[in-house]
Parts: C-alpha cells; sequence; structure tokens
C-alpha cells in the first residue's frame, strides 16, 4: 500500500452530487425486465450439472462417467482430466505477492485429491437441468479416504495430515510467508510487546472464536458459455469484475485475454463473493465440446457448499494500558482458516485488529490455514468483522477493567489524522474523533435504557478500502445527450452513483446520462466491484474522462469563434468566450455542432487512485436478553460511519444498513455446521439462517463526511465497514445487560446460555 | 419423461405449455414461457424470490409443479404495471430505494401487493412480519419497509 500523495483541493459545493435522483436500472428491476445471469435462453442452449465430493479429503482412485453419458440427453460429461493444462500456474498479484492459478482451477474441478465436502468432481450437459442432474448420479468416483482436517488448531498442530505437498503462500492485499506443512504467516512486530506488558497497570487476555459465514446473496452463482468462433469465447455472466473472469479464463484455457469477451448481467448481490471462476471454465470446456452454449446455474445448497464462506477463526488477545487508559502494548495471535487453498483474509483482517487506535507496541501473529473446508472468499471488509470482534471486545473489557469510560478510553487512543500507521505513513483526513464524539452526542446513546436484562453497547471500527484499476469511457450524442460506459460491475446503484458524478463534473443534468456497464470488449480494464472501490475509484476515473471532453469541448467552441481553447471558459453546461461574455454556446450546442468541428465528441480515461482514505463505522445497539432460553432481542440499532461525501445519500444508507443486517446475522446466528466427518450439516437457506425483516429494526443511519482528498469530491469507500462493528456492539450490549462476556460467535441462544451458566452459575 | 399439456392464466393471459411433470411452476414460468421476473434463490421455500399469486393465494413457485397451474390464476411481477404506469408499490419501491441488487424485488413486491389486498394499511410490525417470507440480504429491509408503507399510503388516497 502506497502513501497517498498530496492532491489538489477538493470541492465542496455541488449540484447533483448529494441528491437522492431515482436509479435509472431500477424501472426494469421493478417490472423484472432486468437481465440476470439465469435470465438467459441461447438457442440450443444445454444445461450444466456438477458431481460434487461427498468427502472433505480423499483421493479420487478413478471416475466411471460411461452411464451418465449413456443417459438420453446428455451431452458431454467431464472430469478434472479434461480441463485444459495451465501453462502458467503462478502469477503476480498485486501488492508482491503470488498467485497459484493452478489452485483456482482446481477449486473449479478436482484433479487428483479433493479438499472439501462440496468439491466438484465431474460435470455434465444436457438437455435439461434435470437430465443433468440425473446423469451427475449415475457417475462412479471411486475415493480413497484421507483424514481430513477439519479445524485451525488440529491444522497447526504438528503431525496433522498435510493438505497441500507444496504451496504458493496466499496474498490477499498482503503476502504471507511459508511458515507451517498447513500456513502461511503474516507476522509483523513493532516495539518491545513483551517488556511493555510488564510496565501495564491493566492487562486483559481473551481468546475469541468466531464461525464461517456466507456472502448470502440471494441469486446463486450462474454462468452461460457460447463459443463465437473456433477460438472466440463469450461468457454471459453474474460476477463482481468481468475482466478478472476474463483474465481467470484466459489463463485456464490458455486463450488470448482478446478472444475472451465477458458479459456482466445483472448480479443479484456478491459481497466478495462473487470475483472468481467457479463455473465459467467447466461451461467452457462443456460449450466447446458440445459446439452448444452451455449455461450452469447452482442451487443453494452448491452455493452453501462449494463457494463463499468467510472463514472461521480463533483469536487471541493481550492488551494493556495504564491507569490514565493510554493503551501501550497489544499481542494478536490470529488463526484464519483459509480452507481448501491458501489466500484466505488474514492479511487484511490482521493488518486493520488495531489500525484504528494508537498504540505504540504492537505483535501481529496472523496465520492462513489450510484444511478440508471450501476455499475462503473474501465478504465485505473480508477478515475485519472476526479482527474487530476479538480486539474490539478486548478493548471494551479493558476499558472496565481500568475503570474508564468507553467512549473517552476509545478518544484517548483513536487514531487521528496524522498519526503514523502501521503501513508506514501518516493518517489522511479521517473523522475518527468527530464520530467519537458523535457517539457521545447520539440521542440513542443519550436515552434512557430501563427494563430487566437490557443493556446498551458500542463499537468502533476501521477498514481500508481499495483503490485499483478503473476505466471509464464518454461520449456525447449530437442532441446532447451522453451515455457513460465503465468497466465496473453494478451491485447496487454504482451507475447511478457514477452519472451523478459526471453530471456534477460536466454541470448538466443528471437525466443527459446514460450509465452502463461494459462488456470487457467495450472498455478498458476495471478491477472488480470490491473494496469498496467503485464510486470511489470508478468515480475518478469518469470525473477524469469528463475533465477530457470539456478540454475537447472548449477546443471545438474555440474553433468555432476561431481563437484558442485557452480563451474559453466552462461553466454548468456554458461555453463563453473570456473576451467578449456575450458570446455563449450550450455544451447541446457543441455536441449538436461536432460533425462540423472535428468528429464525435469522445474521451475516456483510466486511473489507478491511491488515496482510498480509509473507512470509519461506530455502532449503539440496545439488546434484551431473555436469561431463561439465551435469545437475543435487539431493540434498538443505530450506526454512524464517515463516508467522506455521499454521492447519494439514500443509497449510502442502504450500504450502511444492509451491511449492519449482515453484521447482526454474523454476530447472532449465523454459522457454517460442520459435523466431525467434515460434512456441512445446514447447506438450506432453512438452517443456514439469515436475518428476515422480523429480526431487526429499523437501523437508524448517521453519515458523517470528512473529505477524502485522494478523491476530487472527497469520496471516501462506502460499502464494507458497516458489516464490522455489529458483533462487538451486540457483545458490549449483552455484557451490559447481563454481566456475562460472549466470546464466541455466533451469540445465538445456546452459546448465550452456556455462558450464563458457565459465569454466573445455573 | 412424457409432458403434460397445461392451460393456464398467466397475467390475465390464457397460455398453453407443455410440462414435465417434474417442474416446478417456477421453472415453468421461467424457462417455458420465458417470464424470468421471477426469480430462484434457493429452489426449496426459503428465500421468497419465486414467489407468485396462485389463484389468489401468496405461493413459493419452486413448492408449486407447473402441471398444478392447469385451469388455475397465476399473477407474476410482470403483470404489475400497466402500460401506462407502475403498481404504485413499484413507484414506492424506486422513489425509496426499496433495492440494491434487485434480485429480491419481485418477490417482495408480490407479497407486498397481496400484503396491501388484505391490509390496506398495515403497521411496520405487520409489514416486518408478512415479509419475513422474503429475504433480501442486501437492504437490511428498513427501506423495503419504507416504501411498502408509502405505497399503502397513495393506494389509500387513490
Ligand atoms: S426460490 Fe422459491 S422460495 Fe426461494
Ligand atoms: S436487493 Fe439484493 S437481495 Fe434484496
Amino acid at each position: 500500500m502506497n502513501a497517498p500523495t498530496t492532491p489538489p483541493p477538493v470541492k465542496t459545493e455541488f449540484d447533483v452530487v448529494g441528491t437522492t435522483p431515482i436509479r435509472k436500472d431500477g424501472e426494469e428491476k421493478v417490472t423484472g425486465a432486468a437481465l440476470f445471469g439465469d435470465d438467459i435462453h441461447l438457442p440450443g442452449m444445454l444445461h450444466g450439472a456438477m458431481l460434487r465430493s461427498p468427502h472433505p479429503h480423499a483421493r479420487i482412485v478413478s471416475i466411471d462417467t460411461s452411464k451418465a453419458a449413456a443417459l438420453k440427453g446428455v451431452r458431454t460429461v467431464i472430469t478434472g482430466a479434461d480441463m485444459p493444462t495451465l501453462s502458467s500456474t503462478v502469477v503476480a498479484a498485486g501488492e508482491g505477492g503470488e498467485v497459484n492459478m493452478q489452485d483456482i482451477a482446481d477449486n473449479c474441478i478436482a484433479r487428483d485429491k479433493v479438499f472439501y465436502d462440496g468439491h466438484v468432481v465431474a460435470a455434465v450437459a444436457a438437455d435439461n437441468k434435470h437430465i443433468a442432474e440425473a446423469a451427475c448420479a449415475l457417475i462412479e468416483v471411486e475415493y480413497e479416504l484421507l483424514e481430513p482436517v477439519l479445524n485451525v488448531h488440529d491444522a497447526v498442530a504438528e503431525g496433522a495430515p498435510v493438505l497441500h505437498e507444496d504451496y504458493t503462500p496466499g496474498a490477499f492485499l498482503f503476502p504471507t510467508q511459508k511458515a507451517l506443512p498447513n500456513a502461511g504467516r503474516l507476522f509483523m512486530e513493532h516495539g518491545d510487546v513483551d517488556a511493555t506488558f510488564d510496565a501495564c497497570d491493566h492487562v486483559v487476555e481473551r481468546e475469541f472464536t468466531t464461525k464461517s459465514v456466507h456472502q448470502g446473496y440471494i441469486e446463486p452463482h450462474v454462468t452461460t458459455a457460447v463459443w463465437t468462433g473456433e477460438d472466440t469465447l463469450t461468457i454471459h455472466t453474474s460476477t463482481q469484475g468481468g475482466f478478472a473472469i476474463r483474465d481467470f479464463m484466459a489463463s485456464f484455457m490458455n486463450m488470448p485475454m482478446s478472444k475472451i469477451k465477458v458479459v456482466p448481467m445483472e448480479i443479484g448481490g456478491g459481497f466478495g463473493g462473487k470475483d472468481v471462476v467457479y463455473l465459467d471454465s467447466l461451461a467452457a470446456v462443456m460449450a466447446k465440446r458440445t459446439g452448444r452454449p452451455v449455461k450452469i446455474f447452482m442451487s443453494r445448497s452448491e452455493v452453501l457448499r462449494g463457494t463463499g464462506p468467510s472463514p472461521e477463526t480463533y483469536i487471541k488477545v493481550k492488551i494493556g494500558c495504564n491507569n490514565e487508559g493510554q493503551l501501550l502494548a497489544a499481542d494478536l495471535y490470529l488463526l484464519f482458516e483459509a480452507g481448501a487453498y491458501p489466500g484466505g483474509p488474514i492479511a487484511p483482517g490482521t493488518m486493520c485488529a488495531l489500525t484504528r487506535y494508537n498504540i505504540p507496541n504492537v505483535r501481529l501473529d496472523g496465520y492462513d490455514v489450510f484444511l478440508n473446508k471450501p476455499k475462503m472468499k473474501p465478504y465485505r471488509a473480508p477478515g475485519a468483522t472476526q479482527a474487530n470482534f476479538a480486539a474490539e471486545s478486548a478493548i471494551a473489557d479493558l476499558a472496565e477493567m481500568a475503570g474508564i469510560d468507553p467512549i473517552q478510553f476509545r478518544l484517548t487512543n483513536a487514531l487521528k489524522p496524522g498519526d503514523m500507521m502501521p503501513m508506514g505513513f501518516p493518517c489522511p483526513p479521517l473523522g475518527s474523533i468527530e464520530m467519537l464524539n458523535a457517539i457521545k452526542n447520539h440521542p440513542h446513546y443519550t436515552a434512557p435504557l430501563e427494563g430487566e436484562n437490557r443493556g446498551r453497547g458500542i463499537s468502533y471500527a476501521f477498514w481500508f478500502g481499495a483503490g485499483l484499476a478503473s476505466c471509464a469511457e464518454i461520449r456525447c450524442n449530437t442532441d446532447g445527450t451522453i451515455n457513460l460506459t465503465t468497466g465496473s460491475a453494478d451491485l447496487s446503484g454504482t451507475r447511478t452513483t457514477l452519472g451523478m458524478q459526471a453530471a456534477e463534473e460536466l454541470g448538466v443534468d443528471n437525466d443527459l446520462i446514460t450509465t452502463n456497464v461494459g462488456d470487457t470488449d467495450s472498455v478498458g480494464y476495471t478491477f472488480q466491484s470490491v473494496g469498496s472501490r467503485t464510486t470511489f475509484a470508478t468515480g475518478i476515473a469518469v470525473i477524469s474522462a469528463c475533465r477530457k471532453l470539456v478540454e475537447e469541448m472548449k477546443k471545438r467552441a474555440a474553433m468555432e469563434w476561431e481563437v484558442e481553447g485557452s480563451e474559453v471558459d466552462y461553466a454548468s453546461g456554458v461555453f463563453t468566450l473570456k473576451s467578449d461574455s456575450s458570446k455563449t454556446l450550450s455544451f447541446g450546442e457543441i455536441c449538436g455542432k461536432a460533425d462540423h468541428t472535428g468528429g464525435p465528441l469522445i474521451a475516456d480515461a483510466s486511473e489507478f487512485p491511491e488515496g482510498v482514505g480509509f473507512q470509519i463505522a461506530a455502532n449503539i445497539v440496545d439488546v434484551e436478553v431473555d436469561v431463561e432460553t439465551g435469545k437475543v432481542d435487539i431493540l434498538r440499532y443505530s450506526t454512524l460511519q464517515d463516508v467522506g461525501k455521499a454521492v447519494h445519500p439514500d443509497f449510502v444508507e442502504g450500504q450502511m444498513q444492509g451491511g449492519t443486517v449482515q453484521g447482526i446475522g454474523w454476530a447472532l446466528n449465523e454459522e457454517y455446521f460442520y459435523d466431525e466427518k467434515g460434512t456441512l450439516r445446514n447447506p438450506t437457506l432453512l438452517d443456514y439462517r439469515m436475518p428476515t425483516s422480523l429480526d431487526v429494526p429499523n437501523i437508524d443511519c448517521t453519515i458523517l463526511e470528512t473529505p477524502n482528498p485522494g478523491h476530487p469530491y472527497g469520496v471516501r469507500g462506502v460499502g464494507e465497514v458497516p458489516i464490522v462493528p455489529p458483533p462487538a456492539a451486540i457483545r458490549d450490549a449483552i455484557k451490559n445487560a447481563i454481566g456475562v462476556s460472549l466470546n464466541d460467535l455466533p451469540m445465538k441462544p445456546g452459546n448465550v446460555l452456556k455462558a450464563i451458566w458457565e459465569q454466573k452459575g445455573k | 419423461m412424457s409432458k403434460v399439456h397445461v392451460t393456464t392464466t398467466v397475467n390475465g393471459d390464457e397460455v398453453e405449455f407443455l410440462a414435465e411433470p417434474r417442474q416446478s411452476l417456477l421453472e415453468v414460468l421461467r424457462d417455458e414461457l420465458k417470464l424470468t421476473g421471477t426469480k430462484e434463490g434457493c429452489n426449496d421455500g426459503n428465500c421468497g424470490a419465486c414467489s407468485v399469486v396462485f389463484d389468489g393465494t401468496l405461493v413459493a413457485s419452486c413448492c408449486v409443479l407447473g402441471v398444478e397451474a392447469d385451469g388455475k390464476k397465476v399473477e407474476t411481477v410482470e403483470g404489475m404495471a400497466t402500460p401506462d404506469a407502475l403498481h404504485p408499490l413499484q413507484q414506492a419501491f424506486l422513489e425509496e430505494t426499496g433495492m440494491q441488487c434487485g434480485i429480491c424485488t419481485p418477490g417482495f413486491l408480490i407479497s407486498s401487493k397481496e400484503l396491501l389486498k388484505s391490509k390496506p394499511n398495515p403497521s411496520e410490525e405487520e409489514i416486518r412480519f408478512w415479509l419475513a417470507n422474503n429475504l433480501c440480504r442486501c437492504t437490511g429491509y428498513d427501506k423495503i419497509v419504507k416504501a411498502v408503507q408509502k405505497a399503502a399510503a397513495v393506494m389509500e388516497e387513490a
């Protein structure tokens, strides 16, 4: 991560940014006309299905597909042996690490070994999905069972069964190092941690655990592959990033990137789980073999068994302060599941566990642990929710031990703009102190809370967010309307927030702009819609393209007036001759004259912004605990977030509310339940239970705006951090309600009762 | 598997199709009739994305067989708007940002329409109770609830 460079001052007066226009893709979504991944039907299209391993760890001895292939309506059956051999397996990742493409390919379909319950071993394409599923049931696989590794402690223990004889250590955000047979490691230390603990007046030591949770997007994974020529492939898919799919596929299929077109369909949620290939390579190979388009749509149980989840974790925290409440030392030991292959979110989890506080002596020791569960995926602020639950809870306990008001304690230690960050550069403008004071003055925080077994909790959270590559192309039509194309998948309304930035920059009516998500043939490379980056980073590309367009249009106006472009001013849709302000041309007039002044008006921009500005959020929550059953009810919930500048405040609130409710689900009831054999026992939405409208109250939102100098309008990423604070806030509220500390997620009735009995007796 | 001839009414139009007995109503709507507004999120009755009105009753169309539609009336999201205007619920979901990705939206719209039929003026609690059949992973529900309240108010006035 590079230090942000000093940027020009941000804009503070806005016409379009900060308003709440209705999203233009909304109408087709309320009428059912919007085309999501599963909504295309191509002529001659076949339907795919997969056979998945029922064993968490086994060697594939043989696969007999003959009966399946003989079933009427079956067009092809493939196994891992039918997949192309990768020409280069280890490729450079960002930030200095490496990614093993073979791991990602093998995660789509196993070659010699299966590594988790639900690992694909074969796939079928047939005339319809029922036939394809029936054929899967006819495939005979002989397995040699291997001892599974099912939890992080077993995996790092000496003598544990080894998953991969050799491995490329994971490099999610920051590279890890090869450390143990089943784990990569990220180790960072500054100051003298051990000696400082001896000097602390108060020290808290806690162990925390969290369970795997799934991103839970309502649309299952789906893709359709069609060969449009001998060596040209088109993929219609639901993805957070068409270019990522294209580049993975180029590697998996040994094809030039330019020969693969990925058409992003409307996407029904992603949250980090839809930025990688699961199905596309299988569909492409089967489409090639049959000469027909192949669509594969996962069932919900396949989604839960084979994709996602966010890792189960074990986190040990030791943290100390002096009598004034100043944090002096912290020591974190984190075991995060990576799942079947390296590359889980250990690094961001470790890195942001404590970043929001200034602590002079810190040791962070994180492990990316391989075991027989699905390959762990990012989920909204990957790794941060688990790490924040542990660190923030320990800090709450420490403040209590020191007898200091919890907000005052955080104010004493909060990272402020200018403070040196662990990454080695000073903290950019960030409303940390403003946010903590805003909690103190919040009507929720100052309202009395009465009643038995009721309590109020707070928490505070930090997340990095991402910049990375984005492209935008803007085209003016002769009637003065504008088409804007970017490469960013739209998960939640970003076509609108990007179009609004264009309208703001150009000074034209927002209704003149139509924004679309380009396919990979029609716009420049754009990184996935992840890391809260779309409105921020792609927004910068949009603004840059608009600035270029205005310069070009000034030249066109100058041509009309027979002067130099520098003689022309532009503001609010009107070009004016500097020397004679009675001479004006409107934006639309210049568009109309395009053919006579040099041809169509277009501009594009590619950007790789560094100044992400970081994200912070805080929660206030009131709960009531039923001490007989252990059930926790949320009575009132408030969230606060520094968003830099809210481009569309309603959408920002939507991100805050949606993320908070996901965090509440993580805190209270969501969990992957594996039995001792390593079989996932709750792969349905009945048993994997996400919050419903009845489980949560309204989430009250406070939007704070400390402009991010890394964006021309002060925008910072918004989408991810809202999920982070809820578990620690709810734990704090439960503790204040019944005097019992919950150190294991989810804080479901069973765990709450257990904690009550352990800490207070039956 | 031999197919069954089915005659049914979808959004007021009489339609015919051939369905295998194992095909769900959801599958038939989407794959045979190409009415893809109704979505599949789970295929086992737990997400509500496939909600349709089946002879006056709100159902999960993934849990109804296509052949059961014979002689029945089916209402889907595609039938909510008229050529001139969106349904007040559709309009309110737009105005109140009652969606993010939009995959759950058809189900919520159909479900809310049935709620307002039986309870034209529901309380927030009643809305939350009724809509607990429908999962939304994006919004946290608040803006959906507000959209239903707004639509209820608009429909009361009309
Ligand atoms: S698809 Fe029918 S309830 Fe989920
Ligand atoms: S808007 Fe995405 S699931 Fe509801």
